[in-house]
């Protein structure tokens, strides 16, 4: 089955582009924090859990949040729409946070708010949460973007009719450096797009090409 | 739907390092969960389940010897040579070899090397080796795949997610082979954190229990070869049949009030198997022993209409492993088939939940023809998938 990639949203280099529109740009980054705090108050989000997230969620949290922004997500059912992630530093960032809050037995202070992000798969949690998505979910991890077995595991789902469509994507970040992609990825023969936008087909090309955009 | 076969499981814990010795153990009610006390891991006592190190040193130089490799052991991590042992059991009558093209690795880990994260190692490893992918290439290389490894990381489903990836790469016809390992260690980090949720259980943990007080954490390692060739001159065959995932959109910590997102991977499951669930010969359950979690999990098998079905958790016997538990669990399942045993489901004394499901106290001794085995984790993310005899 031909499938088609709907709509996507890119996160990096201080520019943010729905659908190849550039929506938001800073030109110098003090810090992700300030960069993604800054986006959410101009897309006029209200959200209270975002503030709660590790960095690894509010990015893909914002990602996904733009993606279906221009897509109306109510159209797809509960369990219809599936979500497959990836990165190559799992959720180091958070990692690093909770390993500092025990290094010293006589200054020990675990918090269960920062350990439950020590998990990859926590970002799909919220987006699942945030968008009420029942379906098939995975977070993957590689060395670097690996659009074939992104394609290869989306492909499998849609294929067998697991979900009627899949965010795709790469949530990265470690400190300061991020970069968030993210695909809606359909069936042709029930894909619908906005006006507008030209989809393009669901190909390792298509998804190398996304993640370069800017 | 292609056949995907199981043709060789491993189980290193506490109880031993082969899934038949871990069978054995199980079979004889032994717990491999005791009470430790070690400055490394805790300032605490805890109940923990942890593979013996003299034991795994030993059996690591002769694998070095026997693979002709130059490393010192002291190259490897403690969960790399856990991982490599197991891979190299399960491996050791593949009919090919893993530098073969149709061969892939599947990788599934929550943690992987992150005691690499403390001082005392900092200077010894490079820092590289804390990410997933520097992990899994250490494996890889040791036996020399050709394949790029695919890595599941994914909570506590991450095991049964990795055997569902893997038999969906199968079916479609990328792969005819899959070494689908899963380990995770018992650390500072991981244990510190389930002490600042107080998820811990004092004692060694009680799965589906009335008085159950939470989990108890382990270390282990699971390695399940699958296959589209089942092998010549067996006369039956343990097959891999439909999964499925799902996430209950409710809490990153909490789970599902109802489980009805549990019972509907396990539908699905059924459904992709094309198995109708009074087929089903024993649940293995998730079963982690923490209250929220085994109530969801009994509102969910009794949503999906298998209250009577015989139940169990491992948990009793090796802890909590993480993203190992789907692969010792479902490796433990495969022991079960081919045993013709439910295994009892170790820690349980009376059950918090009946009519709601049939949590087996002691080992029943009946055919075991299909299996079904769930898995939930942190972000609210549940896996389910079906094992059958041929």
């Amino acid at each position: 089955m031909e499938k088609l990639i709907t709509a996507y949203t890119y996160i990096g280099e201080g520019k943010v582009f729905a659908n190849k529109r550039l929506i938001f740009y800073q030109e110098k980054i003090a810090t992700f924090a300030e960069f993604i705090k800054a986006l959410y108050k101009q897309e006029q989000i209200a959200y209270p859990k975002f503030y709660k997230m590790d960095s690894l969620s509010k990015l893909g949290f914002m990602c996904a949040e733009l993606l279906l922004r221009y897509e109306n997500p109510g159209i797809f059912k509960p369990g219809s729409l599936a979500v497959v992630l990836a990165n190559s530093s799992s959720s180091l960032d958070t990692d690093l946070l909770h390993q500092e809050s025990i290094r010293n037995r006589s200054a020990y202070f675990p918090s269960p708010s920062v350990f439950v992000y020590t998990l990859a798969n926590i970002v799909i949690g919220e987006i699942c949460i945030r968008h009420g998505l029942k379906g098939e979910n995975a977070f993957l991890v590689s060395e670097k973007f690996n659009p074939s077995t992104l394609k290869d595991y989306v492909s499998e789902i849609l294929d067998n009719h697991r979900a009627e469509a899949c965010i795709c994507g790469w949530v990265e970040i470690l400190g300061n450096n991020f970069k968030a992609v993210m695909a809606l990825v359909e069936n042709e023969s029930t894909a619908t797009w906005i006006n507008g936008f030209k989809p393009m087909p669901f190909t390792e090309a298509s998804l190398n090409e996304i993640i370069k955009v800017n | 739907m292609k056949a995907v076969y199981a043709i060789s499981e491993n189980i290193i814990s506490a109880l031993g390092f082969t899934a038949s010795g871990n069978a054995e153990a199980l079979l004889s009610g032994k717990t491999g969960i005791r009470i430790h006390h070690d400055e490394k891991l805790s300032s605490n006592k805890l109940a923990i389940s942890l593979v013996d190190t003299q034991e795994m040193e030993r059996k690591f130089e002769l694998i070095l010897k026997q693979n002709k490799k130059e490393q010192q052991p002291s190259f490897f991590t403690r969960l790399e040579k856990l991982l490599i042992l197991s891979v190299s059991d399960a491996i050791q009558n593949l009919p090919v070899r893993p530098d073969n093209k149709k061969v892939i690795l599947v990788l599934s880990t929550t943690k992987g090397n992150i005691d690499l994260l403390e001082d005392r190692f900092t200077a010894k490893f490079d820092h590289k080796r804390v990410y997933l992918w520097a992990l899994a290439s250490v494996v890889k290389d040791f036996f020399g795949f050709a394949n790029t490894p695919l890595i599941i990381s994914n909570a506590c489903i991450s095991g049964v997610m990795a055997l569902i990836a893997a038999s969906r790469l199968l079916r479609s016809g990328k792969y005819e082979t899959a070494v689908v390992a899963g380990g995770d260690i018992a650390t500072e980090f991981v244990i510190s954190g389930f002490q600042s949720f107080q998820a811990l259980s004092p004692e060694p943990c009680k799965p589906f229990d009335l008085s159950r007080k939470g989990l108890s954490l382990g270390e282990g390692c699971g390695t399940i070869v699958l296959s589209t060739n089942p092998g010549d001159g067996k006369t039956e065959h343990i097959l891999v049949m439909g999964g499925s995932v799902s996430n209950d959109a409710n809490h990153i910590s909490g789970p599902s009030r109802t489980g009805e997102e549990l019972s509907m991977a396990i539908n699905k499951s059924l459904e992709d198997s094309g198995i109708e669930y009074t087929a089903v010969d024993f649940i293995n359950a998730h079963g982690t022993a923490t209250p929220f979690n085994d109530e969801m999990e009994a509102k969910a098998v009794s949503l999906s209409k298998m209250d009577k079905v015989p139940l169990n958790s491992f948990k009793g016997y090796w802890g909590h492993t993480l993203g190992a538990s789907g692969l010792m669990e479902s490796a433990a399942i495969i022991q079960s088939m081919k045993l013709n045993r439910v295994f009892s489901s170790a820690g349980l004394e009376v059950s918090g939940f009946p009519g709601m499901i049939n949590v087996v106290s002691e080992t029943i001794f009946k055919p075991v023809n299909t299996c079904l085995k769930t898995a939930s984790g942190f972000g609210g993310c549940n896996a389910a998938l079906v094992f059958q005899k041929t």
